[in-house]
C-alpha cells in the first residue's frame, strides 16, 4: 500500500479532524460522514447491548437455584424474548457493518466516503426508527413470544407483538442499505491501484455480509408482515386453527435467520483477518482461501435453513439433505481457522488487547463452530436441540465470534477514532474477566444440555443446580470484564496518550492518514502499489 | 436406586433403550474428535502464541500461503464430515422408524398438561405407563400450539403440532420413572409442562391395566418428590379414566356426531366414502392424485374436508372445528375407522 505520505504525518492531533471539522448537536445529527454515522451506530449499539445484556444478568440470576425466582414466570418469558430480539435484531446484526463497517471500509478503500452518504445516514435513522418501535413494545407491557416468533403462539397471545415485529421490520431495511451501499462503493470508489486481489480481508468479509443483507433480509420482512396480517386480520397463513400452516413459519423465518446467522460472524471474522496479521508482523496465510471462504460460506448459508426443523414434523428426506449440506459450512470455516493460526507461524507476535481478542475468538469460536458439527448430525440434534446446548452453541458463535469481533475492534481502531490510545493495562485485565467469565456462564451450559435440560424454561429442576449456578456466576464475571472496557474507552477518548497516525505499523490505507482522520478521510488520495498484508520481515 | 436419572457428574443421561446406547456411541465419537481438533487448534495457536513471541533480534517470516497445506485441511474435514454425516443418519433412521407390531398410546399436548390416550380407552395425565421391553409408538398432536414431547432417557424428541400427528417411539429397558419435558416454547407455564413415564415389568402393567394397585421399581427422577407434591396441590387436571375401548368411544361419537348418515361402516357407498377397509390403503382423489389414508389424512378431511375429496363423491361435507370435535374424540374417531378392516 502506500506509505509514503506516513512518515510525514505529524504524531499530534491532526488540526482540523472529522470530529471538530462542524460541532454543535446538529452537525452530528444530519452529518452524512460515514465515520460520524459509524460512530453513532456505535453509541446506539451499545446502548442497546447494557439493555440486552441487564435482561439476561436477571435472567442468570432467577436460574441460579431451583425454587428460588426473582421475577415471575411471565416476567422471565417477556426478558427472554427481549434479550433475543434487542441482541439479534439491534445489537450483532448492525454491530460490526454499522458500526466499524462504517467507519473503516470507506478508509480501506482510499475513499472520501461511502457511495450514497445520504443513504447511509436514512440507514442509521430507519434503524433508530426500529429500534423505538422495539422500545415502544417493551414499555408498552412486553412481549412473551420469543424472538423466533412461532406460530400460533405468537398469533395468539396477547402483547403489542406488532410493535416489535414493526421494529424488526424497520430495521432490516436499515440493514439491507447498509449492504446496498457498502456493494457499490467496494465496486466504484476504491483508489487508483486497489485491484480485487489487493482488497483487505475485513472488505471481502463486508462484501459477502452485504450480499445476504440485500439478499436475505426481504424474506424476514415479508414473513413479518404476513405474521401481522395474520395477526390483525385473521388471514389463515400460519395458524392451524385459520387453515394455516404453523411449521410454514418456520421455513420463512429461518430461511432469512439462518443466513442472518453468517451477517453475524464474517465481519468478525474479518476484522480478526485485519488483526492477526498486523500483530503477528506476517503476511496473512491464504488470502485468496480467506476470501474465497466468505463467498462459500454466504452461498451454503441459503441452503441450510432446514437444519433448525429437524424435530419440526418436517420429512426424513428434507432432514437428510438440509443434514447433508449443513456439514459443508464447516469446510470454510475450518479453512479460515486453520489459515489464521497457520499466520502466526513463525511470526513476531505483539501481545496487545487485540490480539488477545484475536486469541479468544479462536479459542470460543472453535468450540462453537464444533459443537456446530454436532448439532448438524442429524441424530445428535434430535436430543439437543431445544435443550441449553443449543443455547451454549450459539452464544459461542455469536458471543465469542461478533461481540469478541466488535470489542477487539473497538480497541484495534480505538487510537484511529479517537486519536488517542487506550490503557493496555485494563484492557488486558478486562479481556482477562471477559473470557474467565464468558467460559463459566456458557461451558456448563454444553454439559446441563447434554444431560437435557431445555431452554426457556423459567424454573429448571434442581438435578441441573449444579450448571446452573457455575452459569450465573459467570455471568458477573463477564458483566465486569465488559464494564471495565467501557471505562477504559470512555476515559482513553479525552485522557489516553496521543496514539499517532499509525500506532500499529499496519499496512491498510486507515492507518495512513492522521489520527483521527480528517474530514475527508486523506489529505491526498492515496494510491495503492502493494498488497495490504505485505509485511516484509525488513520491516520488524 | 433413587436419584439415577442422570449418570453422576457431567455424563450423559442414562441409558434408557437400545437407542440411546447408539446415539451415546456417536456422541463420543464426536466428542473426542472435537477434542483432537481443539487441541490442534487452539493448542497450536498458544504454541504459536509463545515460541514466536515478539524478540529482540527475531524477525517474522515472510510466508503468504502452502497449496498442499491448504489442499489438506479442507479435504481431511470434508471426509470426516461426511462420515459424520453418514453416522447420524444412520441412528436418525433407528430413532424414527418403530418397528411394526409397536403399541400405540396418543398424546394431546395442550396448555400445560400431557394427555396420554390409551387403545383401551384410559386416560392419564403427565404419566405415561408402558409395559418394559416393548416398542411404544406415541402418536402426537396438539390442541392449542406447538409444544415438543422430549425424554432425555431415550434421547428421542419431536415437536407436537396442531392440526397433524408427529410420532416418536422408543422400547424401554429400565424400569423406573424418566423425565419428559416440553421443549417447544409454549407460553406462561411451559417449564411446568412436565410429564413422567412410568415403565413397567409385564407383570406390574396388568395390575396397572386392570386398575389394580402396582409397584413401580427401579430409578426415580430427583424432582419425583415435586411432582408428587404438585399432583397433591391439584395442579394438574387429572382427568376421569375411561374404561371404554377406543374404537368403541369413536363408533359411540360418529353416530352422536352424525356422520353415519353420510359415512357407512360396512363398504357400501352413500354421499361419502365407507370407513370401512380405507385406513393404510390408498384412496384416489378427484384430481386424480392419490393419498394414503393414515391418521393425517382423516383428521384433515374432518377438519378442512374439501381439501382431499375422494374421486366419485362430491364436496359437500361441511368443516367439523376443534370446538365440535375435539382432539381427544378426533382419536376415538380415528381409533374406530383403523378397526374396521
Amino acid at each position: 500500500m502506500s506509505h509514503s505520505n506516513t512518515a510525514t504525518l505529524s504524531n499530534e492531533i491532526h488540526g482540523d479532524n472529522y470530529l471538530n471539522h462542524s460541532k454543535g448537536l446538529k452537525s452530528w445529527l444530519t452529518t452524512l460522514d460515514h465515520k460520524r454515522i459509524g460512530l453513532m451506530y456505535l453509541a446506539t449499539v451499545l446502548f442497546f447491548f447494557l439493555l440486552g445484556g441487564i435482561f439476561a444478568l436477571i435472567m442468570r440470576l432467577n436460574l441460579m437455584s431451583y425454587g428460588h425466582p426473582v421475577v415471575d414466570a411471565n416476567t422471565y418469558n417477556k426478558l427472554m424474548t427481549f434479550h433475543g430480539a434487542i441482541m439479534v435484531f439491534l445489537v450483532i446484526i448492525p454491530a460490526i457493518p454499522g458500526a466499524i463497517g462504517n467507519f473503516v471500509l470507506p478508509m480501506m478503500c482510499g475513499a472520501k466516503d461511502v457511495a450514497f452518504p445520504r443513504l447511509n445516514l436514512a440507514s442509521y435513522y430507519i434503524y433508530l426508527f426500529g429500534a423505538l418501535f422495539a422500545t415502544a413494545a417493551l414499555i408498552g407491557g412486553g412481549v412473551d413470544t420469543g424472538w423466533t416468533f412461532y406460530t400460533p403462539y405468537s398469533i395468539r397471545t396477547s402483547g403489542p407483538v406488532i410493535l416489535v415485529l414493526l421494529g424488526a421490520f424497520i430495521a432490516g431495511f436499515a440493514s439491507i442499505l447498509t449492504g446496498l451501499n457498502f456493494i457499490v462503493t467496494l465496486h466504484k470508489l476504491r483508489a487508483p491501484g486497489q485491484s480485487w486481489s489487493r482488497l483487505p480481508l475485513l472488505c471481502w468479509a463486508l462484501y459477502a455480509t452485504s450480499i445476504i443483507q440485500v439478499l436475505a433480509t426481504p424474506v424476514l420482512a415479508i414473513t413479518l408482515v404476513l405474521l401481522m396480517m395474520e395477526r390483525v386480520f385473521k388471514i389463515g397463513i400460519f395458524d392451524p386453527a385459520l387453515g394455516g400452516d404453523p411449521i410454514l413459519f418456520q421455513h420463512f423465518f429461518w430461511f432469512y435467520s439462518h443466513p442472518a446467522v453468517y451477517i453475524m460472524i464474517l465481519p468478525a471474522m474479518g476484522v480478526f483477518s485485519e488483526i492477526i496479521p498486523v500483530f503477528s508482523r506476517k503476511p496473512i496465510f491464504g488470502y485468496r482461501a480467506i476470501a474465497l471462504a466468505s463467498f462459500g460460506i454466504a452461498l451454503v448459508a441459503f441452503i441450510v435453513w432446514g437444519h433448525h426443523l429437524f424435530v419440526s414434523g418436517q420429512s426424513e428426506l428434507a432432514n437428510f439433505i438440509f443434514s447433508l449440506l449443513t456439514m459443508f459450512v464447516a469446510v470454510p470455516t475450518g479453512v479460515k481457522v486453520f489459515s489464521w493460526v497457520g499466520t502466526m507461524y513463525k511470526g513476531s507476535i505483539r501481545f496487545n488487547a487485540p490480539m488477545l481478542y484475536a486469541f479468544g475468538f479462536i479459542e470460543l469460536f472453535t468450540i462453537g463452530g464444533l459443537t456446530g458439527v454436532f448439532l448438524a448430525t442429524l441424530a445428535i440434534d434430535v436430543h439437543m436441540t431445544d435443550t441449553y446446548f443449543v443455547i451454549a452453541h450459539f452464544h459461542y458463535v455469536m458471543v465469542g465470534g461478533s461481540i469478541m469481533g466488535l470489542v477487539g475492534g473497538m480497541h484495534y481502531w480505538f487510537p484511529k477514532v479517537t486519536g488517542r490510545m487506550y490503557n493496555e493495562t485494563i484492557a488486558k485485565w478486562s479481556f482477562g474477566f471477559i473470557i474467565f467469565g464468558f467460559n463459566l456462564t456458557f461451558f456448563p451450559q454444553f454439559i446441563a444440555g447434554s444431560q437435557g435440560m431445555p431452554r426457556r424454561y423459567w424454573s429448571q429442576l434442581p438435578e441441573f443446580d449444579l450448571w446452573n449456578r457455575l452459569s450465573t456466576v459467570g455471568s458477573w464475571f463477564l458483566a465486569v470484564g465488559f464494564v471495565m472496557v467501557a471505562y477504559d474507552m470512555i476515559r482513553s477518548a479525552r485522557k489516553g496518550p496521543i496514539a499517532g497516525p499509525n500506532p500499529w505499523e499496519a499496512l491498510t490505507l486507515e492507518w495512513q492518514t492522521p489520527s483521527p482522520p480528517p474530514h475527508e478521510n486523506f489529505i491526498e488520495t492515496p494510491v495503492v502499489t502493494s498488497w495490504p498484508y505485505e509485511y516484509k520481515p525488513s520491516r520488524g | 436406586m433413587l436419584n439415577q436419572i442422570y449418570t453422576k457428574g457431567a455424563g450423559l443421561p442414562l441409558q434408557g433403550s437400545d437407542v440411546a446406547v447408539a446415539w451415546d456411541g456417536l456422541y463420543w465419537f464426536l466428542f473426542w474428535l472435537s477434542v483432537f481438533f481443539f487441541v490442534l487448534v487452539v493448542g497450536g495457536m498458544i504454541y504459536f502464541a509463545i515460541v514466536y513471541r515478539q524478540r529482540e533480534g527475531k524477525k517474522a517470516k515472510y510466508i503468504v500461503d502452502n497449496h498442499l497445506l491448504e489442499a489438506t485441511w479442507t479435504v481431511i474435514p470434508t471426509v470426516l464430515l461426511l462420515v459424520i454425516f453418514a453416522w447420524g443418519w444412520n441412528v436418525y433412521k433407528r430413532m424414527v422408524q418403530p418397528p411394526s407390531d409397536a403399541m400405540e398410546v396418543r398424546v394431546i399436548g395442550k396448555q400445560w398438561l400431557w394427555n396420554f390416550q390409551y387403545e383401551d380407552g384410559r386416560l392419564e395425565t403427565n404419566k405415561l405407563v408402558v409395559p418394559i421391553h416393548k416398542p411404544v409408538k406415541l402418536l402426537m398432536t396438539s390442541e392449542d400450539v406447538l409444544h415438543s414431547f422430549f425424554i432425555p432417557n431415550f434421547r428421542v424428541k419431536s415437536d407436537v403440532v396442531p392440526g397433524m400427528y408427529t410420532t416418536v417411539w422408543f422400547e424401554a429397558k429400565v424400569p423406573g420413572e424418566h423425565q419428559v419435558f416440553c421443549t417447544e416454547y409454549c407460553g406462561t407455564s411451559h417449564s411446568g409442562m412436565l410429564a413422567k413415564i412410568e415403565v413397567l415389568e409385564p407383570a406390574q402393567y396388568e395390575l396397572w391395566k386392570a386398575n389394580k394397585p402396582y409397584t413401580l421399581s427401579g430409578v426415580r427422577t430427583i424432582s419425583s418428590d415435586i411432582f408428587a407434591a404438585r399432583r397433591a396441590a391439584g395442579e394438574s387436571t387429572q382427568l376421569k379414566s375411561e374404561t371404554i375401548p377406543l374404537p368403541e368411544q369413536g363408533k359411540k361419537l360418529v353416530e352422536a356426531k352424525g356422520c353415519t348418515a353420510c359415512h357407512s361402516a360396512d363398504g357400501s357407498a352413500r354421499i361419502g366414502p365407507s370407513y370401512k377397509g380405507i385406513f393404510g390403503h390408498e384412496a384416489e382423489l378427484a384430481n386424480g392424485e392419490k393419498v394414503t389414508v393414515d391418521e393425517n389424512y382423516i383428521s384433515e378431511s374432518i377438519r378442512k374436508p374439501q381439501a382431499k375429496v375422494v374421486k366419485g363423491f362430491n364436496p359437500v361435507m361441511p368443516p367439523y372445528t376443534k370446538e365440535m370435535i375435539s382432539e381427544t374424540e378426533m382419536n376415538a374417531i380415528i381409533a374406530y375407522i383403523k378397526s374396521l378392516k
